[in-house]
């Protein structure tokens, strides 16, 4: 499977040349492989652990079924899962949340993009440092001072108060952003300059070659940005459990996957049922994009 | 997702490491810079992002640096009682504490198990994943990526379950083969085996960004390089310590200084799995720490002096970061 090509350069050998470079005798390179799979198994367990114990039975679940098949798959574990505690909705709170973060934060990212990187000007340098370091702060510290500036912000707008959703997709466009900023610059920075002078001998404002030349050119770069803010709010329980208190209608998943752990008692059909709709919208994300993804840590500014 | 961002400004190839990044050619950036100049114009792009930023991130910093000189609790939260300014106290009383020095013990024990782990886990997996076959490789790359992509809560979760005293798989496995003492065991009652539990998902979950780096960096280094080495005679261990590893040094190090920066943050992992902090608090760290003082406590002065401890030394970090950078030649 050709997926993840981690070549970070555009003429670097594809990932199947490489062995040449370490070419070994058979045997050892037996041992290799049978290490690499062991150790894929290993990984890949707790995923597919989580997988088959939605499909359990509850019955077989709560006798302590180890086994590692199930003759009976049911889907009563899904079915309880989505029955109680309203999960559907919660699950459609979660998707709009994170798609709301993903668009105003990818736009607002690729605009300062633009400038940190197609502009020369004073300060340039000095915000590129703010940005790195804004990137570091432990945003579960500022859970306290967030908390009452919402809580203010939601008597003047009541949208972005406390227990909107609001109030989450805020928070996060704030936190998505400096990352958002600093992975776009790259993809816009590898635009050849000749091609903003063409669109500007043609007459084109510098907006007009922004949103009709800029950006269709770093739509890719623009997908693999948004999966991570779509990823860090998605899989976020910290602001949710803080900033919606009382109204559980706009509770988040990892929150409602959070109220079925009980002491002593916990639902693992349930639990496992749950994960399993959290953790597919973002696995199909993350395969989605891997490739640019990659390709984007390891160097794709290089265009 | 922060800590992988530094990346694009690191050049996978040694040779070019001085050159500015996001450059398609050394020799464009000039160009652009000296013929792009229109005094206000990139500051209304810039507009936008940055009132975000000033009020989402400038400005609760700044609140949680006052809030934490403040004696700030429930009563003055809703104005039953005045506010009072106390200076350093919430600090003086933290430094008296021995509960904050040992929590503080336990968050950089932690981190620097977590970090050294899936730094020697990703590492040796991205060095064997060279000499595999291809769809070897591709299997292990992608399982990798879905432990990657499984949400903290989520992977929280399965791991729990797994060890869980009574109906956990590892529990189970254990007694059949023989060790009784497992039966009902409790993974999460003894603080450093809470611990181990804790950073076994992380590293988990964390490795494979280290193995897909540090792969693409082995990757970066060019054939034509290790060729000529082995034509003069070297040795397989020979060209891992005395090109590769130097070649891969800048990776290394913002491999490291990402994982050092992202395990000191962890949250959700010790939180869900130890159930808030695990017995009597046992396997807190700084930053559960500090918002269960604030949110389960009430005591929000206190939680901010907490936050504003972990967000200085995370600075401190990140500076030690910004001079490495430096060092090795990469420009902003």
């Amino acid at each position: 499977m050709s997926a993840i090509n981690v070549s970070p350069r555009t003429n670097a050998p594809s990932a199947a040349d490489a062995p040449q470079k370490f070419r070994r005798n058979g045997r050892r390179r037996f041992g290799a492989d049978a290490a690499a799979l062991a150790i894929a198994v290993v990984v890949a367990f707790p995923l597919f652990w989580m997988v088959l114990s939605a499909l359990k039975p509850k019955t077989a679940l709560d006798a302590g079924d180890a086994a590692p098949f199930t003759l009976e798959p049911s889907l009563e574990s899904f079915g309880r899962v989505l029955a109680v505690n309203n999960f559907g909705q919660y699950f459609l709170n979660s998707v709009i949340v994170a798609l709301a973060v993903v668009v105003i934060s990818t736009i607002l990212a690729f605009l300062a993009a633009v400038a940190l990187t197609r502009y020369n000007f004073k300060m340039r340098t000095k915000l590129l440092i703010i940005i790195l370091v804004s990137q570091m702060v432990p945003v579960e510290a500022l859970t306290i001072p967030l908390f009452f500036l919402l809580r203010n912000a939601g008597e003047a707008i009541p949208l972005v108060g406390l227990n909107q959703l609001g109030s989450l997709v805020l928070v996060h466009v704030g936190f998505s952003i400096p990352f958002a900023i600093w992975m776009l610059r790259g993809f816009v920075a590898a635009v050849p300059v000749e091609i903003e002078e063409a669109a500007r001998l043609d007459g084109a404002s510098s907006f007009r070659f922004v949103r009709s030349i800029l950006f269709p050119l770093v739509a890719p770069g623009v997908v693999a940005c948004s999966v991570f803010s779509f990823i860090s709010t998605w899989n976020d329980f910290l602001f949710a459990k803080t900033f919606i208190i009382s109204a559980q209608e706009n509770q988040t998943l990892p929150m409602a996957l959070l109220t079925f752990f009980k002491p002593d008692q916990n639902d693992w059909g349930a639990i496992m049922a749950g994960s399993v709709i959290m953790t597919i919208p973002v696995l199909i994300f993350f395969i989605a994009v891997q490739r640019k993804l990659v390709s984007g840590l390891a160097g794709a500014v290089k265009g | 997702m922060t800590a992988l961002a530094p990346l694009q400004a690191e050049s996978p190839r040694g040779n070019n490491s001085t050159r500015p990044s996001g450059t398609p050619t050394a020799d464009s950036r000039p160009v652009r810079r000296s013929k792009v100049k229109r005094g206000l114009e990139p500051w209304l792009y810039l507009a936008p992002a940055f009132i975000v930023l000033i009020a989402l991130l400038g400005y609760p910093i700044f609140q949680l640096i006052n809030v934490s000189l403040y004696d700030y609790r429930q009563a003055q939260v809703s104005g039953k009682a005045p506010l009072r300014f106390t200076g350093l106290e919430n600090y003086q009383k933290l430094f008296a504490d021995p509960q904050f020095w040992t929590v503080l013990g336990n968050t950089v024990m932690f981190a620097a198990a977590c970090v050294v782990l899936t730094l020697l886990v990703g590492s040796t997996l991205a060095v064997l994943a060279t000499r595999l076959r291809p769809w070897v490789r591709s299997t292990l790359f992608i399982v990798s990526l879905g432990a990657w992509a499984t949400p903290a809560v989520t992977g929280s979760a399965v791991w729990l379950f797994l060890f869980d005293p009574t109906l956990g798989l590892v529990n189970k496995t254990l007694v059949s083969i023989g060790l009784t003492q497992f039966a009902g065991h409790s993974w999460t009652y003894d603080k450093w085996s809470g611990f181990g539990l804790v950073a076994s998902e992380v590293v988990w979950c964390s490795f494979p960004f280290v193995l897909v780096t540090v792969y693409a960096g082995i990757q970066a280094i060019s054939t034509e390089v290790i060729e000529a080495a082995r034509i003069d005679g070297a040795t397989m261990p020979r060209i891992a310590r005395s090109i590769m590893l130097p070649m891969l040094r800048p990776i290394v190090i913002v491999v490291t200084i990402q994982s050092i920066i992202w395990n000191f943050k962890i949250f959700s992992q010790i939180y869900i799995m130890t159930n808030g902090g695990g017995i009597a608090g046992q396997n807190l760290v700084l930053n559960v720490y500090g918002y269960q003082q604030a949110f389960a406590a009430s005591l929000y002065g206190l939680g901010s002096a907490l936050g504003v401890i972990m967000t200085a030394l995370l600075m401190a970090i990140t500076l030690v970061y910004l001079r490495i950078l430096k060092r090795t030649g990469e420009a902003l």
